[in-house]
């Protein structure tokens, strides 16, 4: 990715590709380091580094990715995207210098901003390589067409890459796998495609070619073989190369073609049959193996390559051996097509490819922070090490890299292999062998071994698949579809679209590897005193230092590198947008925000844009006046506030004050934050609960009510030592509402009944709202007696408006902010305002007016809702509907107030009532504030315009709150409205003004900062998919309210083609337009878009219902980024040896990673799933159910039985955690192996296909790719 | 037949009628000259402990248009078994079950003495009796503590078989649900928002009434109890505790604002809770105010306390904003809650006004009571309440329920219309005159409750046309007919038939002028005069009247709260003149002309004249004005006694004169419904003022000077004394005449 991002460094291309090299490595050692200064001026650097801009890339993309390791991973996807090598393959000799150019650009970028460079290249290879399978894609079509919009060209591309798969699972794989990880894949495959060429004709084309079609054959055999040549070739090339191990190659291979291109040849080889075998394995395999294998070398690959050249090189051996299978056939086919397909492009694809996205990944891994510029020495080193480590064994740098990185470029390569055992599968999976073992049940655990090399190749060549594909595709275009590629394997490929699928996950950009090398390479904590600079995944644990800038859990950004200007943003089309959860849980080694009081005259602010004191005003005027950082208005200091500065113009107590050193604290407000300026009232918890008979039966109401004794206990309070002031009341209804009146003083509770339900109110204020431990047997008596006193009733009908009406006059009445628990179960019919009817109509699904049965059925609810904000009325739904009951109007309310929706479909006491208590007990116990607003003010020239969560806007700025909790989120989008400096960056600034749940007004201020950036490189390096993921979906799922939801859909995905688009034309290294080049900070996009494309709410299956995607839509609102990260790409985790302290490494959700004889779990956030395949091994049926029957297994167990063995506990163990985690409580659903359920389970298998028309992976990232040629044509 | 006197207290014994004239004018033309109409009092309960009730069923006129009941006037032919009308003089053939009848074995409606008799209708389900009380919670603690208690001893007052029923209201209006066990319920309605019976039945899930409520035989059994009206004995506990448990209305009051009192509301559930459950039965809300409805409909102040409730003041200026509204709220409710039989009291405590203005039409119209004292605290509500609930020698309740009066004419004699507390049922009929005197055009009215002292005044306008002279001993006869409900849920029917003679005016002057019955005559003025000044202008009453000439009598009435204004707060003038309007006779004159008794050492008690003469300081004073009892203590026995004189054994004499008129106020309070409000005061008191208020101003200090040096005590008032008003009267009368 970084890599491909360098692209900039294109330009220094011809420069580079000199420094390709040797000198260009040279340079980039040197130049790494130099590099990230350079990062800004990055085509210097680039020129430089233009090799080492491959490593930088690698570098960069470690640093970037993260996790050095799983970066290297990733970036050896990516930078077998870049396929760099394969891109200069592509054009053979011109190409192979312009992929060098790219690399090195590329790869001066990934110094600078490495992943994103380094993949840019490999992509632009990559997306060659993917025009290429597109055209040959014709196979696969069926596929594609279907869901994509454009069947035809995505048909092609599928077919391409279905083609290539079928053939060889690899080719296609790589295809489609390698568009996807485009970044580094891309370029990979490029390189591949050219690589393969090139190598087999040229250099390796000899030995390369021979094997590689051989290979396909006997893949074992050819790839040992190449593994053979390619050892010694890819050590050439890094040799000569060294720095980036790929670019090295690269360049290497480019300035000696000859060498190189024979090094790549046998290192793409090498490093394709690992890859493209298993991914690959079709055409992309065929074409792209070679390239793939060049590519591989270039990003991860590329070390892998190297290692699997150098140290690899006996990997390739083992590799080819191992991999025999699957890699072998991968490599085989890949071969074949390469030497068949583009041999010559292939080569100078591989050349260049190699570099650059192996440098890119692991530059960054390596030097994961600083890193790029700086990491590139030192990181250049490692990286190159690594990459160096693969490519040279004897580079110093690789060695480095072996160890941490080469070990994911071997990972990588191996892992793209997966099978390759550790390193290879590892890093190109990004899952580690273990994953890939379980993805790649084929050879996964045989291959990894011989993998290594080949993986590592694998990986790159992912990235490079695709651009192989691409590169090999203009070649194949013709074979592909002629299946010559595929040559023999091809002919079933075209049927076997699926096939080649199987081939190509492993080829295209993993989630799992790009989260475990994040992983990783998290280990130092978090700091955030630096601009600009992304933080861990979310799916990292990691510790924050707040260093004057909100800590992540607080505020995730898109792009910590925003585009200075208007234009660049428009051109990028990538969303500006924050995730902020101003009331997140801190973890309790982190210090949650420091108060604040100013005094009487309240928190000082910015007299013009009223922000407020904050790190970023600047003192002035020996500190009687500070400027403000936002909108540089100059602000007298008061008298109390002075303090001298001392010489760097810093206040002396600025780290004694934690409004000048953090970014993350609160203020204390004063009565002039107050509503009617008097000090807020302690805030009330209201319980409404339906009594009606459906309500009765389920046993819901017995339950809340014998739950609610208990949990009385637990609300929330401040300080865990007092009492909670929060004031508790309770009402029951069915189409009357009851209050009761429990004031202590009473004997018995009474029951005010008030029936007027057309024109609520209060009907007692003294006693309804009490205090608890006064109160207390007088409300357990109240409880004690609501199930019987309501245990006969035969009333079906509900109200449901005038419940939350009689809530919020209560809080009127009582004057005071607070929220409802409403227990409803049906709709409500009886009459009374907020009436409503059934409308639930499956003919609207698909048609225009689809869009109107989201949207609520009669106005009154946002009436309502308007109101309970004014108020600070905040409504919590707990649903149990046992038939529709209009979600989408029911929700309008929660949804508006800041409150959640629960939904427990047929609701039966025995089986849901755990789940559902765990919920309640959360949402009562978890902190909240009330009444809030919310204000995000920014520096001048961007600024918040739209806003998505729970909350309600009366204007365009204020975002208001009746109440938010720790749980929720909010998604701000920036827009542009001025240029930005990358001087001052762009600093935005978050104040929730609310009330805590011990009645203190308070002040909230989270501040951010980001850089800002005149290259798109930039940007595209410091983005995070995760966050955009969360962004696209609630825009997406917002969206839905008033379009069509299939041009919703087609929204997403254009916007998707034309972000990847503007980087493959901005950003990556010129290469065949068949190639797919993503950014490695990107790589993931495709994959995770898919998911949100085919959620339930965008492409319903026939078996969901209407309330069952209003609920969902809600439900994304106001999720965070962690969340909403698990809940589209689902953690999936195999369930063999568990070991204490760690989690075992996830596999991709694809029902090929599941082995027959394994058990896995499966977390969404709110489903939690035991897997057990049908011939699971007894001993672990025994440790975790006490049998070792499978059909003894009672697929209807909530919770697993206590046993009293290592595993049951720790998996246990596992569950618990897993639950803790996450806001709502997930119910633990056992599903057998071809049990009926297993149809549920399977919906979560996102990466395949879905019943409901979704496309699986693979096929998307052929559409998208098809999608980003067409923009780019 | 003695003297008139004496003639006329035996019918009034035993009928319970007082005729202005005993002998009647025989045309109508001398019938108008005559000034004061025929007209009577008329008690239809009047006690008549010596009554035996009829097992059976009157037997009525066959004559759809007449359905008179056979009684001892009627000419019977005993051989054919046949009897004839003596009001449309129709032959009706007596039932089958008179088959045995003859001279000497005559039914009792035949025989003289049962010219009032009562007849115990055996048909149709026994009803119980429904007690709904409605009770505001928005008063001071030791006011609704006092309620509480009287409310909760009601409890043990009723029989155990009435249903009862509980609603209070403050800001809110809340129905009790009764009986239930564990939780107590209730169902709550904003005090804002008026609801129909229809809708107050669906809220409180009530099933609907049997379909017709028909006034006939009633077919379909209604529910005889329901969640909110329960037996006293299923719920006593369970009430006795949710009153005890009632709090103050916990809306918070502001500083300067009334409580938001739902009354308007309140009532308005009453009668719809009564309307859809117990149509057309006895029941009885009792309605406990402890201030005005300050919101929602029949609201009569806003909640302001800076600005007062409306004055007549106000009123004359048209400046009382919510009066008008409110009187419609109310009387549409005493109009719905007559119809169905129902009757609404109003116990209404409070300092200030209540609204009573606005709500009189509520008791006026339904017979309920209407009691005003300052507080629930007061011994004044404590013993009028319990009196509610006295009983007579038969252990009956001295009240009955859902009654209708019938009144019945020879053809002579028509119906004007009546004045008291009733509605007209709109029953025309031959013996209804076109001239109206109160509530006329109908020879039915219905008196939702009814108690032994309830009076009604009945204007007749005599027709006889003067060319067309009666007959030689004819006799103008009436009969009332009251059908009601005994507080035993009987139904029951009395028939009061009696007769008067004819006379000539041109001829028998002296026998008519022989036969006119002053006070009747009187109280009938009185009450003509009260209904006037209740529906036209103040000032144009007391015009009328002075243009009517009756002596003494007239100058009090005119002075009295009845008219006069002034001085009284509108709650006041209405509270009065619904007393006026429904006490008896005796009770009336007493309102109109306050008794007044001295105490000395000089002699026995006597009555004295009502005069400020009469206060000397030697002599203790016991007036009674029938809504005071007061005892004033001269200006030297007030000394005495503060001296202490009555402590010392040898000036017993003295301790028994300072008791003396205690005792007979005593004696009074116990008797008088509702209670008095007693007065221990002294010369020189404050309290004084009601005595000096009352007495003839005949020493002022215009003219105290010229007056006997011993007598009396100089009353400070611009109002003419007795003395300058006859005068006046005389020279008015003379000129007139001229």
């Amino acid at each position: 990715m970084n890599v491909n991002q360098h692209t900039p460094m294109a330009s220094p291309y011809g420069q580079p590709q000199p420094g390709y090299g040797h000198p260009g490595y040279a340079p980039l050692d040197g130049g790494y380091p130099v590099p990230y200064a350079p990062y800004n001026g990055p085509a210097s650097a680039y020129q430089p580094g233009a090799l080492p801009q491959d490593y930088s890339p690698f570098t960069s993309f470690p640093s970037k990715a993260v996790a050095a390791t799983p970066v290297s991973d990733l970036s050896s996807p990516l930078d077998l995207g870049p396929a760099r090598g394969p891109p200069t393959s592509g054009p053979p000799p011109v190409s192979v210098p312009q992929p060098f150019n790219q690399y090195s650009p590329s790869q001066g970028d990934v110094q600078n901003g490495p992943p994103p460079m380094t993949q840019a290249p490999p992509r632009p290879a990559a997306s060659q390589p993917y025009n290429q399978g597109a055209v040959n894609p014709s196979g696969p079509h069926s596929s594609y067409p279907q869901h994509y919009g454009p069947p035809p060209s995505m048909q092609q591309v599928t077919n391409q890459m279905t083609g290539m798969q079928i053939n060889s699972g690899p080719p296609t794989a790589a295809g489609p796998g390698y568009v996807p990880p485009h970044s580094s894949q891309p370029p990979i495959s490029t390189a591949y495609s050219a690589a393969p060429p090139p190598a087999y004709s040229q250099a390796s084309p000899p030995a390369s070619s021979a094997p590689p079609q051989p290979p396909p054959p006997s893949g074992p055999a050819t790839s040992q073989q190449y593994y053979g040549s390619p050892q010694s070739p890819s050590q050439q090339p890094f040799n000569s190369s060294l720095p980036p191990t790929s670019q090295q190659q690269f360049t290497s291979p480019a300035p000696p073609p000859p060498s190189s291109q024979q090094t790549f040849p046998p290192s793409s080889q090498q490093t394709f049959p690992p890859s493209s075998q298993q991914t690959f394995p079709p055409s992309s395999q065929q074409t792209f193996l070679p390239p793939s294998q060049q590519n591989f070398p270039p990003s991860s690959q590329q070390t892998f390559p190297q290692s699997s050249f150098s140290g690899p090189m006996p990997p390739p051996s083992q590799a080819p051996a191992p991999p025999g299978s699957q890699p072998q056939q991968s490599f085989s086919p890949a071969q074949p097509p390469f030497s068949s397909a583009p041999p010559p492009v292939s080569q100078p694809a591989f050349i260049s490819g190699p570099p650059p996205s192996a440098q890119g990944s692991f530059p960054p891994r390596a030097p994961p922070p600083s890193s790029q510029s700086g990491s590139f020495p030192s990181a250049g080193p490692p990286p190159t090490s690594t990459p160096s480590s693969q490519y040279q064994g004897p580079m110093p740098p690789q060695q480095q890299h072996p160890p941490s990185q080469p070990s994911p470029y071997h990972a990588g390569p191996s892992p793209p292999s997966v099978q390759m055992p550790p390193t290879s599968m590892a890093q190109s999976n990004h899952l580690p062998p273990g994953p890939q073992g379980p993805p790649c049940p084929p050879g996964p655990m045989q291959q990894p071994p011989t993998q290594p090399g080949m993986q590592g190749g694998y990986p790159p060549q992912q990235n490079g698949a695709f651009g192989q594909v691409r590169g090999p595709q203009p070649g194949y275009a013709g074979p592909y579809p002629g299946q010559p590629n595929y040559g023999a394997p091809a002919p079933a490929p075209a049927p076997a679209p699926p096939a080649q699928k199987r081939l190509d996950p492993d080829s295209i950009p993993s989630p799992i590897q790009v989260i475990e090398d994040d992983r990783a390479k998290s280990t130092e904590p978090f700091t955030t005193g630096v601009r600009g600079q992304a933080p861990p995944l979310v799916t990292t644990n990691f510790q924050v230092k707040d260093q004057g800038n909100a800590s992540p859990r607080f505020i995730r950004c898109t792009a910590y590198n925003m585009p200075c200007t208007a234009d660049m943003a428009k051109q990028s089309q990538v969303p500006l947008a924050a995730v902020i959860k101003p009331l997140a849980t801190l973890p309790p080694d982190e210090t949650p925000p420091y108060l604040v009081d100013h005094g009487e005259g309240g928190p000082i602010r910015c007299n013009r844009c009223k922000a407020y004191m904050c790190p970023y005003m600047q003192f002035i005027e020996g500190g009687r006046r500070f400027q403000c950082g936002f909108c540089s208005c100059v602000t007298e200091v008061p008298p109390h506030y002075f303090q001298h500065l001392d010489h760097t113009g810093k206040r002396v107590d600025c780290y004694d004050r934690p409004e000048l050193s953090l970014g993350s604290y609160e203020f204390l407000a004063t009565v002039d934050y107050c509503k009617n300026n008097k000090l807020p009232q302690p805030p009330a918890f209201i319980f409404l609960i339906d009594v009606s008979y459906n309500a009765v039966k389920s046993g819901m109401v017995g339950i809340v009510c014998q739950e609610l004794k208990s949990l009385l206990d637990y609300l929330p309070r401040e300080n865990p030592e007092m009492d909670s002031v929060v004031r508790v009341g309770f009402v029951t209804y069915n189409k009357v509402l009851h209050f009761y009146n429990v004031k202590s003083s009473l004997a018995q509770p009474q029951m005010l009944v008030v029936s007027d339900v057309s024109d609520m109110f209060v009907p007692l204020l003294d006693g309804f709202l009490v205090n608890v431990n006064e109160s207390r047997l007088v409300i357990e008596s109240l409880l004690d007696q609501i199930p019987e006193m309501f245990a006969d009733t035969r009333e079906t009908e509900t109200v449901f408006g005038p419940v939350i009406q009689a809530g919020l006059e209560a809080l009127k009445a009582a004057d005071c902010a607070g929220k409802l628990f409403v227990f409803h179960t049906s709709l409500p019919i009886a009459e009374a305002p907020g009436k409503l009817k059934n409308r639930e109509d499956k003919k609207l699904i698909g048609t225009d007016k689809e869009k109107s049965l989201f949207q609520p059925q009669v106005g009154f609810y946002n009436t309502l809702a308007k109101d309970c904000v004014a108020q600070g009325c905040c409504v919590d739904l707990f649903l149990f509907p046992n038939q529709y009951v209009d979600v989408a109007t029911l929700s309008v309310v929660p949804v508006s107030t800041g409150g959640s929706v629960y939904k427990y479909t047929y609701f039966q006491a025995q089986s849901d009532q755990e789940r559902f208590l765990n919920d309640l007990r959360r949402d009562i116990q978890k902190l909240v504030g009330f009444d809030a607003v919310m204000r995000v003010r920014t520096s001048t020239g961007i600024r918040a315009t739209d806003f998505f969560g729970s909350f309600f806007m009366s204007n365009t700025t204020d975002v208001e709150l009746a109440g938010l909790d720790c749980d929720k989120a909010i998604t701000v989008e920036f827009k542009h409205d001025d240029k930005l400096s990358e001087e001052t960056g762009a600093l935005m600034q978050c104040a929730i003004l609310y009330t805590s749940c011990s009645g203190h007004r308070r002040l909230r201020i989270h501040n951010m900062a980001v850089n800002c950036c005149s290259q798109l490189a930039d940007l595209y390096r410091n983005c995070e998919t995760d966050t955009i993921i969360n962004f696209f979906s609630k825009y997406a799922f917002r969206g839905v309210l008033n379009n069509p939801t299939k041009a919703v859909r087609d929204t997403l995905i254009n916007q998707c083609a034309q972000i990847l688009a503007c980087y493959r034309k901005n950003c990556a290294s010129p290469s065949s337009a068949g190639q797919l080049i993503l950014p490695e900070c990107m790589k993931l996009l495709p994959v995770y878009l898919n998911c949100v494309l085919k959620s339930d709410l965008l492409l319903p299956g026939a078996d969901v219902s209407l309330d069952d995607r209003a609920y969902l839509r809600q439900l994304i609102s106001c999720m965070d980024v962690s969340e909403s990260h698990v809940f589209f790409y689902p953690r999936l985790l195999p369930l063999l040896k568990l070991e204490s302290g760690s989690l075992p490494v996830a596999v991709r959700d694809s029902e090929e990673r599941l082995s027959k004889g394994g058990v896995y779990l499966l977390e969404t956030g709110l489903h939690l799933f035991l897997w057990v395949g049908a011939s699971a091994q007894q001993e672990l049926l025994l440790n975790i159910f006490g049998t070792t029957s499978f059909s003894q297994i009672d697929p209807s167990m909530t919770s697993l039985p206590v046993l009293d063995n290592p595993f049951s506990q720790r998996l246990r163990e596992i569950v618990d955690s897993f639950r803790a985690q996450r806001p709502r409580y997930m119910k633990l659903m056992v599903v057998k192996q071809e049990d009926r359920a297993e149809l549920i389970f399977r919906h979560f298998l996102v990466e395949d296909k879905c019943a409901s028309g979704g496309a699986s992976y693979v096929d998307f990232l052929c559409h998208m790719h098809k999608e980003i040629r067409q923009l780019l044509s | 037949m003695a003297t008139f006197p004496e003639y006329i207290s035996q019918n009034e014994e035993r009928d319970g009628v007082r005729f202005s004239w005993n002998v009647w004018p025989s045309s109508r033309l001398e019938a108008t000259r005559m000034v004061v109409p025929v007209a009577a009092l008329f008690t239809p309960l009047r006690e008549r402990p010596d009554l035996p009730p009829i097992q059976y069923e009157p037997v009525l006129c066959s004559r759809a248009t007449c359905r008179a009941v056979l009684n001892p006037l009627c000419q019977v032919d005993y051989r054919a078994k046949l009897w004839a009308c003596n009001f449309c003089y129709q032959r009706n053939q007596f039932p089958p079950s008179y088959s045995g009848i003859s001279e000497v074995n005559q039914p009792a409606e035949l025989l003289p003495q049962f010219s009032t008799i009562e007849y115990v209708v055996q048909r149709g389900p026994q009803m119980p009796l429904v007690f709904l009380y409605v009770v505001d919670t928005c008063m001071e603690d030791e006011d609704l503590q006092a309620l509480k208690e009287s409310l909760q001893m009601s409890l043990s007052l009723l029989p155990p078989t009435a249903l009862v029923g509980l609603i209070t209201f403050g800001r809110m209006v809340q129905v009790h649900e009764l009986g239930c066990e564990g939780i107590s319920k209730s169902y709550v309605f904003r005090g804002t928002k008026d609801l129909s019976a229809k809708q107050l039945q669906e809220m409180l899930g009530l099933t609907k009434p049997s379909a017709n409520q028909g006034r006939g035989p009633q077919t379909a059994q209604p529910p005889l109890s329901n969640r909110f009206l329960q037996p006293v004995q299923k719920v006593d506990m369970n009430l006795t505790d949710l009153l005890g448990e009632l709090q103050r209305d916990p809306w918070p009051v502001t500083q300067g604002k009334r409580p938001l009192r739902s009354l308007g509301v309140a009532m308005s559930i009453a009668v719809g809770l009564l309307e859809c459950t117990f149509p057309n039965s006895g029941a009885r809300i009792m309605t406990f105010i402890g201030g005005p409805a300050t919101q929602g409909p029949g609201m009569v102040v806003g909640d302001e306390l800076k600005t007062p409730i409306r004055s007549w003041h106000d009123i004359e200026k048209d400046n009382a904003k919510f009066m008008k509204k409110a009187t419609k709220h109310y009387e549409s409710l005493a109009n719905r809650a007559s119809t169905n039989g129902h009757m609404i009291d109003m116990y209404a405590c409070a300092l200030d006004q209540t609204g009573l203005l606005e709500m009189k039409c509520c008791a006026n119209y339904t017979g309920g009571y209407m009691v005003m004292a300052d507080s629930f605290n007061t011994s004044l509500f404590k013993q009028t309440f319990q009196r509610v609930f006295t009983k007579d020698v038969q252990g009956s309740f001295k009240m009955a329920f859902a009654a209708t009066l019938e009144v019945k004419t020879s053809r002579e004699v028509k119906l004007s219309g009546a004045i008291g507390p009733c509605v007209s049922l709109n029953a025309k009929g031959p013996c209804v005159s076109e001239n109206e005197i109160g509530t006329g055009g109908t020879c039915q009215w219905k008196i939702c409750g009814l108690d032994p002292s309830t009076t009604l005044a009945l204007y007749f306008e005599v027709v006889n046309q003067h060319k067309a002279p009666i007959p030689q001993g004819g006799r103008g006869a009436i009969q009332f007919v009251s059908q009601y409900q005994h507080s035993s849920g009987q139904r029951r029917i009395r028939v009061t038939t009696t007769a008067r003679n004819w006379a000539d005016a041109q001829t028998q002057i002296q026998s008519i002028a022989a036969s006119f019955d002053q006070e009747a005559a009187a109280i009938l003025m009185a009450r003509l005069a009260v209904y006037r000044a209740e529906t036209e202008e103040g000032p144009d009453v007391l015009r009328w009247l002075d243009r009517q000439l009756i002596r003494l009598f007239m100058f009090h009435l005119r002075r009295s709260p009845f008219l006069q204004v002034f001085n009284n707060s509108p709650d006041e003038s209405s509270y009065y003149r619904h007393q006026f309007n429904r006490q008896d006779l005796t009770q009336a004159l007493i309102m109109v002309q306050p008794v007044l008794y001295a105490y000395s050492f000089s002699g026995p008690p006597e009555p004295v004249l009502l005069d400020s003469s009469s206060i000397l300081p030697d002599r203790i004073l016991l007036m009674d004005t029938f809504f005071q009892i007061l005892i004033y203590h001269g200006e030297t026995v007030a000394q005495w006694r503060k001296a202490g004189y009555q402590e010392m054994s040898e000036y017993e004499n003295f301790k028994h004169l300072l008791q003396a008129p205690v005792d007979d106020a005593q004696e009074l309070l116990h008797t008088r419904f509702p209670m008095p409000r007693y007065i221990d005061t002294e010369h020189g008191g404050s309290q004084a003022r009601f005595l000096l208020s009352k007495v003839n101003p005949s020493q002022t200090h215009n003219n105290m000077y010229t007056w006997g040096q011993e007598s009396g005590a100089p009353i400070l008032t611009d109002d003419v004394s007795l003395q300058v008003f006859m005068d006046h009267l005389k020279k008015l009368a003379v000129s007139s005449a001229a």
